[in-house]
């Protein structure tokens, strides 16, 4: 006698195949683990060293990033920080809010936030001008 | 041993309220919170509804919340309940209560089918067992002990939230098929899980393996599943 496999109806629709929750997921651990060295090397570097936190004026931050070297770690400081931060927020709107609308909106919201400080930081970053005052006493703007 | 039992009353038939009773009972220390329910049952009011079958921890009847942590009423004893004080018993969290302790267990077994909790094979059937080795027998013998009480779901603070979050008692009885060597519908199974209600929802806070009359270790299997995701092909 034939048999065949009984059909049971999945009671929920499965959205699109996507993988983004995992990606999301895995992401948050991998910038979590190069976080904890970058933001500690950098209060570190910006707090102990040298004079330590007295040194910390204009002109620390200009000579910093006159250094490709700086930019590229604030610059990798400020995506990782700040798409860990919108991420993990992400997951608490998604936990916390009970309504689709309050959702919606919440995560507009902070994907706005985010998108500023991004673009905000990351063009100060390539574009900072140390010798914006012109009475500038910075040897660069001798 | 006198001991109060706090119980959380719910009847639609009556009131839309619901409201906390006070019983008093005389049992041994070594007895039961089931033996308890039964005495107020049978003795006291016999209105009072809640599920038990097999009464020894193997049906999964029975879960409820007993001085706010999700057990079976048939494995957890007085005395182990500080039964010095009142004893609360509500229902389980997260499913809509039916009456009294009873909730509807509907949405948690339309989790538990979805992620296809059955054998699935390709080709001809063979002519004996589907042979295994101890070894892999093994891999998947913890989640093979689920019996369905639902405790480890109910005690899921994002399933409290999300009652479309699968939930992890779904996440065992995948785990059970999908670590089985003889089961063929892994990537199914695990396409399922990977939806954004499945197992990324997890936020390990272990309250599940908490839970777990059956002493599995849920948010070990979750994990391992989110693992075979990550490195499946």
């Amino acid at each position: 006698m034939a048999t065949s496999t009984p059909v049971i109806q999945a009671p929920r629709n499965l959205a699109s195949k996507s993988n983004f929750e995992l990606y999301s997921w895995l992401f948050m651990r991998l910038s979590g683990v190069l976080l904890v060295f970058l933001v500690l090397a950098h209060l570190f570097v910006n707090l102990m060293l040298g004079d330590g936190i007295d040194g910390v004026d204009f002109a620390f931050v200009a000579g910093k990033w006159s250094s490709p070297f700086w930019q590229t770690w604030d610059l990798l400081m400020l995506w990782l920080a700040q798409l860990h931060g919108t991420n993990g927020l992400r997951t608490i709107i998604n936990d916390y809010a009970e309504r689709d609308g309050t959702r919606f909106w919440l995560k507009s919201l902070l994907y706005l936030a985010s998108i500023v400080v991004i673009v905000l930081g990351t063009l100060v970053i390539f574009t900072f001008d140390p010798c914006i005052d012109p009475d500038s006493t910075l040897s660069v703007c001798q | 041993m006198d001991v109060t039992l706090k119980l959380r009353r719910y009847n639609p038939e009556v009131s839309d309220e619901v409201s906390w009773e006070t019983f008093s009972v005389v049992q041994q220390p070594t007895d039961r919170v089931l033996d308890a329910l039964h005495t107020i049952k049978w003795d006291q009011d016999g209105t009072l509804t809640f599920r038990r079958s097999c009464a020894h921890g193997v049906c999964g009847s029975d879960a409820m919340r007993i001085n706010g942590r999700n057990r079976l009423a048939c494995k957890t004893l007085l005395k182990d309940v500080n039964p010095g004080k009142p004893i609360t018993v509500e229902p389980i969290q997260g499913l809509p209560v039916l009456k009294d302790l009873v909730v509807d267990m509907e949405p948690f077994f339309a989790a538990y089918k979805s992620v296809m909790p059955f054998l699935i094979t390709d080709g001809n059937e063979p002519t004996r067992e589907r042979v295994q080795s101890q070894k892999d027998r093994d891999r998947f013998d913890d989640t093979t002990k689920c019996i369905l009480c639902a405790a480890c779901t109910t005690s899921c603070p994002v399933y409290w939230a999300d009652g479309q979050y699968f939930g992890p008692q779904a996440i065992v009885g995948a785990h059970r098929f999908i670590f089985d060597s003889r089961d063929e519908g892994t990537a199914q199974r695990l396409e399922i899980l990977n939806d954004n209600e499945g197992v990324w929802r997890c936020r390990t806070t272990f309250n599940c393996t908490e839970a777990c009359p059956r002493g599995i270790e849920v948010t070990k299997a979750i994990q391992e599943v989110k693992r075979a995701l990550i490195f499946r092909r």
